[in-house]
């Protein structure tokens, strides 16, 4: 069972801005395979939003995406017309994101938003559309569906909100979940549920690409990993291997950075430094400012992500070994 | 309830200020009734008729009472009670408001969604260019610039009086440009932020067009500030209805007031006012109330 569901082929994004042009995704690569939930893992501001942003055509001017491709089931997004590939989310591909509180229209019942999607993708008409989104209310863990369906954003917890927002994306049954930091907005026991709720969304069939700058929520849930630093993929691997054996400097101080939150020792070792400005990258390797391996080679040259063998890393220190 | 119970207070504070400023402005009223000619004697019987001898808290809760029951008096330019007169005048005015009202939601409304779907566009700057003028321009003047346009140059319309609907047009478009230019602004501006908000992306990822996203889920959210605009705006509104009546020779309460004040007509000038305030007031209740249809955060208690 490894059929490609998403391909992400050199995926860039670019925004002009004041001082020059930037990319906030440089040449990004990524498969999610069928049935599995795929992490990607970064420092706020690394690009994964706008990775998520850029498959569900949603990159806010000025920016764009600039290259590469996007590959549903081998189906080019960027080839098909407008309409066909609107059409294609909430049905085939759905997202959610970050902040439950501010992601549903403060105007309209929680209900109407969620059957709204079935209403366009499959007509549904109303007293059905009313009923579904009741039933998938209940199947997302609402207690009281009937009520919450009347309900208004602002009458539900942040939890109840992230709910909502997974059954809306879930109701026309995707292929493809993108979920980009669904748990971050909420405390520890609701992003508990909330994981368990995705798990389960898994096992009935639809693939996940979760985003997250939390390697412990990625632990727990992913089997394949994409760890991104300033616009582009350094390391991926199986999620075991990453943990056991991770190859790249960055995933070693991400590493770090949850043990010794869990072991809640008094030393909070984390990386050094803060994520460069797109605008100002330095040069060679985008990770050499803040690198405890860094050589002069890393300053002039910028290492390309290589396969070796089962996971691939850009690192130059992989070469010597 | 609470609101309505302002409303009244608000009202009857403004009738008392009223009253008393309207009783220590020089000169007698009676003797400029009465003209240059009229003798003491005839002068002092007046005033004992009409009251005006007793003291001022009395001559307040007689014109209280006579208010309550509907009686505003009886004006002194024009012999007849007030409420009559006002009552012709209302609709007028009442129309003419409305007509206003209706072309500067409408047509600044269009304009300002047009322009914030296509920022930048062409339309955009005519339509932005344009709302400038509108708010800048006095009312005067473009009455004054419709009336020879419409009616001197093109006789496309009735630029004087009343005779039927079309009689409204020109005066609903002078007295409404202002608001238009300035809703049409707030708008724009106001849909061009609520399309950046996350529910919006939200709606897109669903698959919605955009038209759907901006009927469905913008445009009601960009309402909430326009209605609050609409409710501030309405005093101006009034005043413009000055204006805009004097100008159309519009037999409405603001040419009624421009009477009372030549004439020194207090009861005329009273009622008036009064009338001009509760329309205040009644406009922002009713904003109030379309705030809570429109806006749910607003109806119910937030509950955790
Ligand atoms: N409108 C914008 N104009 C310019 N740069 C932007 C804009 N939006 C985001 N960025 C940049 O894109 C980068 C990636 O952002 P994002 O994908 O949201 O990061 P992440 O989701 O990993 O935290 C950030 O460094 C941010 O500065
Ligand atoms: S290439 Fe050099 S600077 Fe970059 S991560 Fe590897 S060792 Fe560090
Ligand atoms: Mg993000």
């Amino acid at each position: 069972m490894d059929e490609k569901l998403l391909e992400i082929e050199d995926l860039c994004v670019e925004f002009p801005t004041e001082k020059g042009k930037i990319r906030p995704v440089d040449r990004v690569s990524l498969e999610i395979r069928t049935g599995t939930i795929t992490g990607l893992v970064g420092e706020s501001g690394c690009g994964k939003s706008m990775t998520a942003r850029a498959v569900m055509n949603l990159i806010k001017k000025p920016g764009k995406m600039t290259g590469g491709r996007i590959l549903l089931e081998g189906r080019d997004l960027g080839q098909m017309g407008a309409k066909e590939r609107r059409l294609l989310q909430g049905r085939e591909i759905s997202m959610i994101f970050q902040d439950p509180m501010s992601s549903l229209n403060p105007v309209m019942k929680a209900g109407k938003q969620v059957d709204e999607v079935i209403r366009l993708h499959e007509g549904t008409d109303a007293g059905e559309a009313r009923r579904r989104t009741i039933e998938m209310f209940a199947a997302v863990g609402i207690p009281d569906p009937e009520r919450r369906y009347d309900a208004y954003p602002h009458e539900l917890s942040g939890g109840l909100r992230q709910r909502v927002m997974i059954a809306m994306a879930m109701i026309c049954k995707p292929k493809l979940l993108i979920a980009d930091e669904p748990t971050t907005a909420l405390d520890v026991t609701v992003e508990a549920q909330i994981l368990e709720l995705m798990e389960k969304l898994r096992e009935g069939g639809t693939s996940i690409l979760l985003i997250s700058h939390n390697l412990g929520v990625i632990a727990r849930m992913c089997e394949d990993v994409y760890v991104m630093y300033a616009g582009k993929i350094v390391e991926h691997a199986e999620i075991g291997t990453l943990f056991a054996d991770p190859a790249h400097p960055y995933t070693k101080g991400l590493l770090r950075a949850v043990t010794s939150l869990q072991e809640e020792t008094a030393l909070l070792e984390t990386i050094p430094g803060n994520v460069p400005q797109l605008y100002e990258l330095p040069q060679g390797c985008r990770f050499s400012n803040r690198c405890a391996f860094a050589t002069e080679r890393c300053r002039a040259d910028e290492p390309a992500l290589r396969d070796l063998g089962g996971r691939e890393c850009a690192c130059f220190l992989e070469d010597r070994a | 309830m609470k609101r309505l119970l302002q409303a009244v207070l608000v009202l009857l504070l403004v009738s008392l200020a009223l009253f008393v400023m309207l009783r220590i402005v020089p000169g007698n009223p009676v003797a400029v009734l009465m003209g240059e000619h009229a003798n003491e004697a005839t002068i002092e019987r007046l005033t004992a008729e009409l009251g005006l001898d007793q003291p001022i808290h009395v001559q307040f809760f007689r014109y209280l009472g006579g208010a309550i029951r509907g009686d505003f008096g009886t004006s002194y330019s024009l012999g007849k009670p007030v409420s009559q007169l006002m009552g012709a005048a209302f609709v007028n005015t009442l129309l003419l408001a409305l007509a206003a009202a209706l072309f500067a939601w409408i047509v600044g409304g269009l304009c300002g969604l047009l322009a914030a779907i296509r920022k930048n566009s062409i339309p955009d700057r005519l339509f932005m260019g344009f709302s400038l003028l509108g708010i800048s321009m006095p009312v005067f003047m473009v009455a004054m610039i419709l009336q020879y346009v419409f009616g001197y140059w093109l006789h496309w319309l009735p630029i004087s009086g009343v005779s039927d609907w079309r009689s409204f047009i020109l005066p609903a478009i002078a007295l409404g440009w202002n608001s238009a230019g300035s809703i049409a602004r707030l708008v724009r501006s106001t849909l061009a932020d609520t399309l950046e908000d996350d529910y919006i992306d939200t709606a897109r990822a669903k698959g919605l067009s955009e038209t759907a996203v901006i009927w469905r889920h913008a445009l009601r959210n960009t309402m909430l500030p326009t209605v609050t605009m609409m409710a501030l705006q309405l005093s101006g509104l009034l005043s413009g209805a000055v204006i805009t009546e004097t100008v159309f020779s519009i037999n409405g309460i603001g040419r009624l007031a421009v009477q009372a004040i030549n004439g020194r007509d207090i009861p005329l000038l009273q009622g008036t006012v009064l009338f001009a305030t509760a329309l205040v007031i009644f406009g922002n209740l009713i904003a109030d109330l379309l705030y809570k249809v429109l806006d749910p955060r607003t109806r119910r208690e937030v509950k955790e």
